[in-house]
């Protein structure tokens, strides 16, 4: 089983999601310069909120850029879990296209807003079962 | 004289604060000082997504109007936006308005103006539907239906007396029950139509609505909970029961309003669940659990594609059915923060 990145804004929406979960998680802080950049060591899952409306180049956080932009932390990205809101259409959950899209790994699941108690219980099932299948090939680099 | 390191905010208050206190000494509003950056954030988001009606080719609905709806559908279309101008309108000349006396920050003010235009925005579209489609006589049979419609009155009031009550909090649960619970048994029919094709310039209009709604379902549901944490566990246990016990009288009326224009049609039990599903948004907005349970919210997923196309396909890898693995194909975003 490995770890779980995510980010949140002060809304604390994504926190109360992946509190739920109940495993173990390292936040990309809101302010990466004042309070360090995490340096992660082994294969994690990327929880990320869309930030909906205005520019679409604006969908992934900046912190969390800033985070990916470390490529250590890049190559142990092993798949990205969005959460967002229906109400902005071909927009919903964008960030975790984005991302997808940018480090080739698989988006995982969306989810709106706070998440379901149904989603906490798919990721958290989901979670186990993708370490497991993964399990041989974690240490590698994503392809 | 005030020294100059004594911090304005702490020796001068914003323009609202004038009714009570008219001797205090009035700051400007400085975007150069921002204390929650959310506000910035999203007055930034909202003026980039600000739009006008009359940027939406509504006449090419003109054709589908006359010729494929039936009259049942084209009255049913016209009170059901004279229903959605009437929330709006209370949105754009209250709902908002009464927030900026309650804003934490003097940019949170600024925010508001910008949410209560494009409210007034919103009810001005209905308008470009009808003046686009229909005529005079039948506009005005749809207000004449409005204003005697009893529980349209009741749904109105019900928020109003939140409004002009005396805790900021409950007029923030008000706005937010009305932006995620009422408005969406009518956003339904213009997305039920689009899966028909009928109307889709509507639907299109109704789709950059929909985007404004959840920034500011968003936003004050983000202040309410700020406001919240100020308060002692029982007010907040109070403010639970308040936001679950205003729920329920708005989703009760909001059948009976509903069910009077959806039933002849054979709609409402999709109305209905489009209505809960929204209800428990709003309530995750406020941050509190859903109301409702997975199967009740279990929205027809030709609405929910027509809401946000790709949101009924499978994104849940984790089942390992059909086409789940979804990597995500190129975007066109800028590549200017992205080192790799």
């Amino acid at each position: 089983m490995s770890g779980l990145v995510y980010f949140s804004s002060v809304s604390e929406n994504t926190r109360r999601f992946v509190e739920k979960l109940g495993l173990p998680a390292t936040r990309i802080p809101l302010y990466p310069r004042r309070d360090g950049m995490p340096l992660v060591t082994e294969p994690y899952v990327l929880v990320v909120p869309t930030y909906g409306g205005g520019e679409r180049a604006g969908a992934v956080p900046k912190q969390v850029i800033r985070f990916l932009n470390v490529e250590a932390n890049r190559v142990l990205l092993r798949g990205v879990i969005a959460s967002g809101n229906t109400n902005f259409g071909a927009d919903y959950c964008l960030a975790g296209r984005v991302i997808s899209a940018k480090c080739g790994v698989p988006e995982l699941y969306r989810f709106e807003l706070l998440g379901t108690d149904r989603d906490v219980r798919a990721v958290r099932e989901g979670l186990r079962e993708f370490w497991t299948r993964h399990s041989s090939t974690a240490g590698r680099p994503a392809a | 004289m005030t020294t100059s390191t004594t911090p304005l905010t702490e020796i001068s208050v914003t323009p609202p604060s004038y009714r009570h206190d008219p001797a205090a000494r009035l700051r400007p509003v400085n975007w150069n000082r921002v204390t929650d950056e959310k506000d910035l954030e999203v007055w930034n988001r909202l003026t980039a997504n600000f739009w006008l009606p009359e940027k939406v080719p509504l006449s090419n609905d003109v054709n589908a109007w006359q010729q494929r709806l039936t009259a049942e559908e084209r009255t049913l279309t016209m009170r059901v936006f004279t229903g959605l101008t009437m929330l709006d309108t209370v949105q754009a000349t209250v709902g908002e308005i009464v927030q900026i006396q309650d804003a934490r920050t003097e940019h949170e003010e600024a925010v508001y103006t910008n949410i209560a235009f494009m409210q007034a925005v919103h009810a001005r579209s209905y308008s470009s539907v009808f003046s686009t489609l229909s005529n005079t006589p039948e506009i005005d049979d749809a207000y004449r239906w409005a204003v005697d419609n009893d529980v349209l009155q009741q749904r109105c009031k019900t928020v109003l007396k939140h409004y002009y009550g005396n805790d900021p909090l409950k007029r923030k649960v008000a706005s937010t029950l009305l932006s995620s619970l009422l408005l969406y048994a009518g956003f339904y029919l213009p997305l039920h139509f689009s899966t028909h094709a009928l109307l889709t310039n509507t639907a299109d209009m109704i789709r950059l609505i929909l985007r404004d709604k959840a920034v500011h379902g968003y936003y004050s549901g983000y202040k309410y909970q700020r406001g919240l944490e100020k308060r002692t566990a029982a007010e907040r246990e109070e403010m639970r029961e308040f936001t679950y016990d205003l729920l329920e009288e708005l989703y009760r009326l909001e059948l009976r309003y509903s069910g009077e224009l959806y039933e002849p049609l054979g709609l409402m039990d999709d109305v209905a669940v489009f209505v809960r599903y929204n209800a428990d948004k709003a309530l995750m907005n406020l941050g509190y659990p859903a109301r409702f349970s997975a199967e009740e919210t279990e929205v027809n997923p030709e609405i929910l594609a027509a809401l946000s196309p790709g949101a009924d396909e499978n994104h849940d890898f984790f089942s390992g059915s059909g086409s789940s693995y979804v990597m995500g194909k190129a975007e066109d975003t800028a590549d200017d923060d992205w080192d790799f």
